[in-house]
Parts: structure tokens; C-alpha cells; sequence
């Protein structure tokens, strides 16, 4: 099940937040903060799926932008990291020029 | 007042601010703007101000205020209203809100309004926030839509009708006549949510899934699966060349729930797993997270054994594989696995030990915990150098995990004690600081067993701490062993190695500095404390040292060491003859697990430095040399001696040594009960006697005899026994002296063949009067399950007239009541 998604950028600004499970206002702000700080430290080689408390997160990373997406362990991680890809392309067919720009797609 | 600003223009401005604090300042400014207008009750621009409070909830900040506006804009006719405000409505409304109820009739009268998006809007709040009393509401609404023949609306009623049955799950029921055709859809978004819904369904209930078994599922769910793998190129649900990826995983996870514990439903979907398994792309990341659910179904439902073996190895596989998300995939899984399939794991082993070796935390971590699942007597050889090596290398976090599993692996598969014990020591000295507390007592217990190897040991622990003594684990072990065992070091004997050079002062200095460091826990130095201790009885050149030692730390500001330091002196000034017998060497233990009413659960490595805290016994106490001529006395036949405790309590230490003196010494005790180790001590005895002084049901009177009657001591013995435990029989002894002195210090010890049991309590004193003025008296239980003849062999000790008496007598005139 997916518990959350975010896009946040490298300053650990929020750009979008999707809550699927109640959380408290000021614990989110904290959250975030905790996951990019975990996602910046990861170099590129390493795998793109995190343990994080008793969830998963699952990120990629689109130049300055992550998308992460927290999961619990019924999930197919694999899945969820296609998933992600998805999303972007469905916001690059959308709104084209402006997501190509700020994520460096193709 | 001027138009509010659009939330394009929101988004610009907050985006300017350099610091947190500009930031906060725009939004309050905005919010409060926003909040009048809301209180002037604008209805155009409503939509547009919670749209930016919506943003600005996004970005962390409190947005209450606008939830009964969002009603308002569900309230109203136009889409663009509705739309913000089911949004805002998802957001910030949920069931502990009281407005939320609210919305139930406006969601109502959007699930039959005539527009498809509006119905779509309603749906998707219903499925989003819907508390259980809305829910319960609108389910009908809800499986009417989930009939239509519009699939917009069709999977958005799915997806709201799996909420619905999270919230109640009563209301299952209802929407299974609707399942009956959703998977005859041809449209992908219909199919996806129906699997969603049908997998909710099977997940909460049984019997649902029973039901869902037998209406043939399984073959409609493979059909479905195989059109998808089968068909051509669909361009609006192609992903890097395969069909709807997402579909396909979604209905592999559903057919391993219906296959699940279920053999038929598992042979109906073997072909089309293997097909799966076979045919998919791995170039790319989709096929890959589609062979990695068919692995996942393949292992958890009833398959065949060659569809296991192509299982694991696609795992393999994967293993191998440059990516590391797929690597990790796939340790994940065979973690999973590791239990069922163990043989097919094993191959793999060697790929999986490389893993640990890699540079990603979170493969390393899964690579550690399979790694010591895979450890055998066969392979603990080498998986124990890579572990080893690994534990050298890794981060903190783990080390302590794997100092933990290195020992339980080598504890259940060491090829012989002396490569258990290097592994140990290896384990210390390289992450001495990162093994668990519960491990010392453990270690020093498994050195204890190994009794050849105490030479050895001794030498390395030695030869570990000389350099570096700030692991504190590792300090205690040494410590403790270099108590116990110091007198071999010295000496120098060892087979296994080259002895070293060490004299006692050397030997004194390190336990020392020990006792001084900074780095030392107080638990620390309480073990080096007690090993300094020990070595006075084996060390012959020190002695002086180690008393001035102990008596520095008689002032510690460390109470702990204060006390034992103290109590160490009081042994050197007052009890010197008692103090060989205190620190003898301790006997081998066995691991003694939480056993009842005894309740030693700890070995005696950790409750020797607890035991020595009680007081040094008072002048009643019969030290071991006594207990000795006991032994001899008695021929060391069938007979085990028994000695009575002191008065008050005694240390248990000193039992201990006796122990050892006496082999399977039987030592009973009063009061005491935590401190006194027994060893391989049946507790029943114990429990139900301790608790009770004396049985209240006495049987029909036996008679009492008299065991002994010499020089003016007279012993009388009365007996009890109880109905309610046959094999228990109660002795009370009377001694009364008929002499015209008293006799003082009057002992009274017992041993009886091996096969009975003796508890002794303690006696009313020590002292007999004399003229048969007064008695002593003491209580024994004896257990006596096979029912043979009692006998009994006593010793008695006193002073009398000035001189120490003692003597030695056989008691066989038990009546026959007393034991049959």
C-alpha cells in the first residue's frame, strides 16, 4: 500500500505532497525533511529503495527534483519504481514544456 | 478590495522568498487575506482562495479555516467549484472532523448527477476520506455505479468500493453480485481496479476467497494475463515494449492469494506462471518487476518443484546482475525463501557472500541476515572467515547484529572448541565494543565448558587486553578469565600455542590499569576488581600487592567497588582461613535456562561478581575443610553429604567452591534463595517445600525414634509426612544435653544415599542448654521418590567443656512409616 507521495527538491523544499494515511501537520514538514536529508546521501550507485522506520521509501531522482514514494512491505518495490516513471511522463505529456525543463527529461 | 491574486501568482511569489522566514511572512500575509474574504462571503473568487490554501497546506501550514468553505464550493453548481472543493474536501477533511458529515448529501446528490466527472469527483472523496457512517450511507449508491456500463465511472466505483469495505467490512456482501462481470471488461483501467476490489476482498475474508475459488476465477484471471502477454503492440498500454505491466502484477498478486494453501487453484495457474517466468524481457526495469512477482507467487503458492528451481534461479539470475535495485530484489526474496528451499539457495551462496561486499547499506545488510541463514557444518568454515572479515569492515550499525549472529552461528556449528574460541576472540577484538551485553556472561560460560582450552585462552585474552583495554566486553571476559585462570598463565603451560613470559606482576599491572582507566564501566572494573581478588589464592609472590590494592578501593567513590573492596578485606584480616576455600576455581555450568521458583537464569560468570556482595558469613559457617572430612569419613560410597547452612545467610560463592570440592554436592539451603547457584538442581524439591515450613495435613502418627544418645547429646527424631506428597517425609530433630555445661556452636549435618534428597532449614540455634533445660531444633525434608529404607549418616559438631567435639553416627532405625 502506498502511504505517501512526495516531490521534493534538492533544498528540501516541497514541490507536491499526497498523504494516503493521517499524519499531523508539523510531523510532515519533519518527515520530508528526513527523507530527502536520506535520499541526498545516497550516491548514484546505490539502489534506489531505502528502509525507513517500518516503511519503504522508493525514490528517483529527475535532476534537482526526487520523487519519493513511501510504502509499506506488501508492495512490489520494482513496481512502484516503474510506477514513479509513469507519473512523470504522464505529467510530461501534460504539461510538456514546463516538466522537460525542470526534470531534464528527454 | 482587490481581485485576491491567482495561485499561479502565490506560486511565484513564495518561490522568491530566500529564507524560511519570508516565506512564513507571504503566507501569513496571504492567509489573512484569504480569511477576510472568506468572511465577506465572495462567492467568485472562493475557488481560487482554497486553491492557495490548499497550497499553502501542502507546504506544512495549518489551514483549518477553509474546511466549511470547502463545503460551501461542493455545495455549489459550477465544476470548477466542485472540483476545488472535493479537493480541498480530500485534504483536509477526514472523519475526525464533526463538519465532514456535512458532505453526505452532497455527495449523494453528485453520485446521480448527469455529468460523468461530477459523479467521478464524488467518487473519488467517498473513496478517499469517507468515514464508516458516510460509507454506510452511500454504499448503495456506490454498487449502483459499480453496475454501469461506463468504465470511467466503473473503475472509480471499484476503487471507492474498496474503501468502503476497509471502513465496513460488513458491507462486503453487497458488492459481490456486482464482481460477477467486472472482469469482463475490455478496458484496462475497469480490469485494474476490479483486481484491486477482488483482492481486497479475498485479503479480508475467507470466506469470500473460498467463494471467489470456486466461481472459477482463476482461469478467468489467467485468460486475462495470457491476452496481455500474448497480444501485439497496444500503444496505450505499452511500457518499454510490455502491455500494462501494471495490470499484469496486480493480477500475479491476486492469483497468489487464490492459490495460496490451494492445490487445484495452484495447477491451474502453473502454465501461465512458467510462461510468464520464460517469456518477459529482463532488459529492461518492467520485465524485471514482473519476474520478480512471479517469483513471489511461484514460492508462496503450491507449485511444482520445477517451477521452485526456475524460480530461484531467475533469483540467481538477478543476483547477478549489475543493477542494484535488482540485486537487492532479489536477496530480499531469497531471505524469503532461504527457509523452504534451503538446498536450492545454497547455490547461490557464493554470489551472495560477494554482496556483502558491496558498497549499498541496504544490500549489505540484506546479503549479512542471508549469509547466517545459509550457515551450515558444512560451510561454517568459510562463511565464517567472510563474515568475519565483513565484520571487520562494516558500518557500526551493523556490528553488533553480526557480532550477535557470528556467535549463534558458531555456537550451534563450531567444528571444535578451539576454532569456536578463536572466533570469539576474534569477534572481541575486532568489535569488542559493539557486542551486546547478554553475550559476556554467555562467552564466559562456553570457556568455562571447554576445559582444555582454559590454557589457551587465558593466553589470548591476555595477549588481547595488553594493547588495548577499551572494550569493555572484551575487557570483562579477559578479566574474568585471567581471575580464574591466572595461575596457568603465569605458569605457562599451553598446548596449542607457544607460551608466553608472563610474571604475576605483569599480570597484576594490566588488571590494574584496568581498574584505573578512564574507558573502564563501572561493571568493568568491578570484574577486574574481583579478579585481582581471586588471584591471591593463585598467585604465591603478590599476595601483599593485591592487598594494598583492595584496600585503596575500600574509599572508591563507586559504591559498588566500595563494597566489594571492603568485603575483599574484611576476607584478608578477619577470614584469611576461609579465603582459599571462597575463590576456589569455579566448576563447569551448565546453560541453565529460566526454570521456576529457583530462578537462576544467569550462568555463574554473572551472578559470582552479584554473589560476592552478601556479607562475609559470621563464625557459624563450616568452611570447606570440614566438608571435606565429611567426604572422607563417609567413604565417598552412595552417599551424598549434605551441609546445613549457617544461621544467617552465607555467600553463595562459598557453595559454589564446595561444589566443586564435592562434585554433585547437593547444597540445600534456607533463607536464601536468589544468590545460592544450583547447579543441575531437580527444583521440584525447592518449590514445594521452600514455601512451606511445614506440612499442615500430618498423616497418622509415626513414632518418633531417638538417632543418637552419647556423651549427655540426645538427638530425637519426629516425623510428618503428607498425604498430598508421599515421597516428602519431615524430620524435626530435638538435641537436648543432659551434660551440667552447655554446648556451643552446636552443628548438625546429614548425608543420605544418593537416591533420596535432603533439604536441611535452619536451627533454632546453636547453643543446647545444659541440664536438658532446652533444645535445638531442626527441621529436614527429605524426597525420597523410589521409596527405599532411609538411612541417614549424621555428623555432629560442638564445643564442650572448652574442648571441640565431634562425632560421627549411622541412623537406621528409621520406622518403616517414615519412608514406605
Amino acid at each position: 500500500m502506498i502511504k505517501f507521495f512526495l516531490m521534493v527538491n534538492k533544498q528540501g523544499q516541497t514541490r507536491l505532497s499526497r498523504y494516503y494515511e493521517h499524519v499531523e501537520i508539523n510531523k510532515r514538514t519533519m518527515l520530508e525533511a528526513e527523507i530527502i536529508k536520506n535520499c541526498l546521501s545516497r550516491s548514484k550507485d546505490q539502489c534506489s529503495f531505502i528502509e525507513y522506520k517500518d516503511f519503504k521509501l522508493v525514490y528517483r531522482q529527475y535532476a534537482a527534483l526526487f520523487v519519493v514514494v513511501g510504502i509499506n512491505e506488501t508492495e512490489n518495490e520494482m513496481a512502484v519504481y516503474e510506477l514513479i516513471h509513469n507519473f512523470v511522463e504522464v505529467l510530461d505529456k501534460y504539461f510538456s514544456r514546463v516538466v522537460s525543463e525542470t526534470l531534464n527529461l528527454l | 478590495m482587490p481581485a485576491p491574486i491567482r495561485l499561479r501568482e502565490l506560486i511565484r511569489t513564495i518561490r522568491t522568498a530566500r529564507t524560511q522566514a519570508e516565506e512564513r511572512e507571504m503566507i501569513q500575509k496571504e492567509c489573512a487575506a484569504i480569511r477576510s474574504s472568506f468572511r465577506e462571503e465572495d462567492n467568485t473568487y472562493r475557488c481560487r482562495n482554497v486553491a492557495k490554501l490548499l497550497y499553502m497546506h501542502m507546504l506544512g501550514y495549518p489551514a483549518h479555516f477553509g474546511q466549511l468553505e470547502c463545503l460551501k464550493l461542493i455545495a455549489s453548481q459550477k465544476f470548477t467549484d466542485k472540483r476545488i472543493g472535493y479537493l480541498g474536501a480530500m485534504l483536509l477533511l477526514d472523519e475526525r472532523q464533526d463538519v465532514h458529515l456535512l458532505m453526505t448529501n452532497c455527495i449523494k446528490n453528485d453520485l446521480n448527477h448527469s455529468t460523468q466527472y461530477v459523479q467521478g469527483l464524488a467518487l473519488c472523496t467517498l473513496g478517499c476520506m469517507g468515514s464508516s457512517e458516510m460509507c454506510r450511507d452511500l454504499a448503495g449508491e456506490v454498487e449502483k455505479l459499480l453496475k454501469t456500463s461506463n468504465s470511467y465511472l466503473r473503475k472509480k466505483a471499484a476503487l471507492c468500493a474498496v474503501h468502503v469495505i476497509r471502513k465496513v467490512p460488513e458491507l462486503m456482501e453487497m458488492f459481490l453480485p456486482a464482481t460477477k462481470n467486472l472482469l469482463n471488461e475490455k478496458n484496462h483501467g475497469v480490469l485494474h481496479t476490479s483486481v484491486v476490489l477482488l483482492t481486497e476482498m479475498c485479503e479480508r475474508s475467507p470466506d469470500m476467497l473460498a467463494h471467489f475459488r470456486k466461481v472459477s476465477l482463476v482461469p478467468q484471471l489467467v485468460r486475462i494475463l495470457k491476452n496481455l502477454i500474448m497480444s501485439g503492440y497496444s500503444p496505450e498500454h505499452d511500457v518499454s515494449g510490455i502491455s500494462d505491466p501494471f495490470l499484469q502484477v496486480r493480477i500475479l498478486r491476486l492469483l497468489r492469494i487464490l492459490g495460496r494453501n490451494d492445490d487445484d487453484s495452484s495447477e491451474a495457474m502453473n502454465d501461465i506462471l512458467a510462461q510468464v517466468a520464460t517469456n518477459t524481457e529482463t532488459s529492461k526495469n518492467v520485465g524485471n518487476a514482473i519476474l520478480y512477482e512471479t517469483v513471489l507467487t511461484i514460492m508462496d503458492i503450491k507449485s511444482e518443484s520445477g517451477l521452485r528451481v526456475l524460480a530461484i534461479n531467475i533469483l540467481g539470475r538477478f543476483l547477478l546482475n549489475n543493477d542494484k535495485n535488482i540485486r537487492y530484489v532479489a536477496l530480499t526474496s531469497l531471505l524469503k525463501t532461504v527457509q523452504t528451499d534451503h538446498n536450492a539457495v545454497q547455490r547461490h551462496r557464493s554470489t551472495i557472500v560477494d554482496c556483502l561486499k558491496d558498497l549499498d547499506v541496504s544490500i549489505k545488510r540484506r546479503a549479512m541476515e542471508l549469509s547466517f541463514a545459509l550457515v551450515n557444518g558444512n560451510n561454517v568454515r568459510g562463511m565464517m572467515k567472510e563474515l568475519l572479515y565483513f565484520l571487520d569492515s562494516c558500518e557500526p550499525e551493523f556490528k553488533a547484529d553480526c557480532a550477535s549472529g557470528i556467535f549463534l552461528a558458531a555456537e550451534k556449528y563450531a567444528p571444535s572448541k578451539r576454532w569456536h574460541i578463536d572466533t570469539i576472540m576474534r569477534v572481541l577484538t575486532t568489535a569488542g565494543s559493539y557486542v551486546r551485553d547478554d553475550a559476556v556472561p554467555n562467552l564466559i560460560q562456553l570457556i568455562t565448558n571447554s576445559v582444555e582450552m582454559h590454557a589457551y585462552t587465558v593466553q589470548r585474552l591476555y595477549k588481547a587486553i595488553l594493547g588495548d583495554y577499551s572494550q569493555q566486553p572484551l575487557v570483562q571476559v579477559a578479566s574474568w578469565c585471567i581471575g580464574e585462570y591466572g595461575d596457568l598463565l603465569v605458569s605457562g603451560q599451553c598446548e596449542e600455542e607457544e607460551p608466553i613470559q608472563v610474571t604475576e606482576d605483569e599480570v597484576l599491572d594490566i588488571l590494574e590499569s584496568v581498574l584505573i582507566s578512564n574507558m573502564s564501566a563501572s561493571v568493568t572494573r568491578g570484574y577486574a576488581l574481583t579478579a585481582i581478588m581471586k588471584l591471591s589464592t593463585r598467585f604465591t609472590c603478590t599476595v601483599n600487592r593485591i592487598k594494598k590494592v583492595v584496600s585503596i578501593y575500600g574509599s572508591s567513590i563507586d559504591v559498588e567497588l566500595q563494597q566489594r573492596a571492603v568485603e575483599y578485606n574484611a576476607l584478608f584480616k578477619k577470614y584469611d582461613h576461609m579465603r582459599p576455600a571462597l575463590l576456589e576455581r569455579m566448576p563447569v555450568m551448565e546453560k541453565v535456562t529460566t526454570n521456576g521458583p529457583t530462578d537462576i537464569v544467569q550462568t555463574n560468570g554473572e551472578t559470582e561478581p552479584a554473589v560476592l556482595e552478601t556479607k562475609p558469613p559470621p563464625s557459624g559457617l563450616q568452611p570447606a575443610s570440614q566438608a571435606n572430612d565429611l567426604l572422607d569419613l563417609l567413604g565417598g560410597s552412595d552417599i551424598t553429604p549434605v551441609i546445613p547452612t549457617a544461621p544467617t545467610s552465607k555467600p553463595a560463592s562459598a557453595g559454589g567452591e564446595l561444589l566443586d570440592l564435592l562434585g554433585d554436592l547437593n547444597l540445600t539451603g534456607s533463607p536464601i534463595s536468589a544468590p545460592a547457584p544450583q547447579i543441575a538442581q531437580p527444583p521440584f524439591l525447592l518449590d514445594g517445600l521452600s514455601s512451606q515450613p511445614l506440612f499442615n495435613d500430618i498423616a497418622a502418627g509415626i513414632p518418633s525414634i531417638t538417632a543418637y544418645n552419647k556423651n549427655g547429646l540426645k538427638i530425637d527424631f519426629t516425623f510428618e509426612r503428607s498425604n498430598t506428597n508421599p515421597s516428602v517425609t519431615v524430620i524435626t530433630i530435638q538435641a537436648s544435653n543432659s551434660t551440667e555445661l552447655d554446648m556451643t556452636d552446636f552443628v548438625f549435618q546429614a548425608a543420605v544415599p544418593k537416591t533420596f534428597q535432603l533439604q536441611l532449614l535452619s536451627p533454632s540455634s546453636s547453643v543446647i542448654p545444659a541440664f536438658n533445660s532446652g533444645t535445638i531444633t531442626q527441621v529436614i525434608k527429605v524426597l525420597n521418590p523410589q521409596k527405599q529404607q532411609l538411612r541417614m549418616r549424621i555428623k555432629l559438631t560442638y564445643n564442650h567443656k572448652g574442648s571441640a567435639m565431634q562425632d560421627l553416627a549411622e541412623v537406621n532405625n528409621f520406622p518403616p512409616q517414615s519412608w514406605q
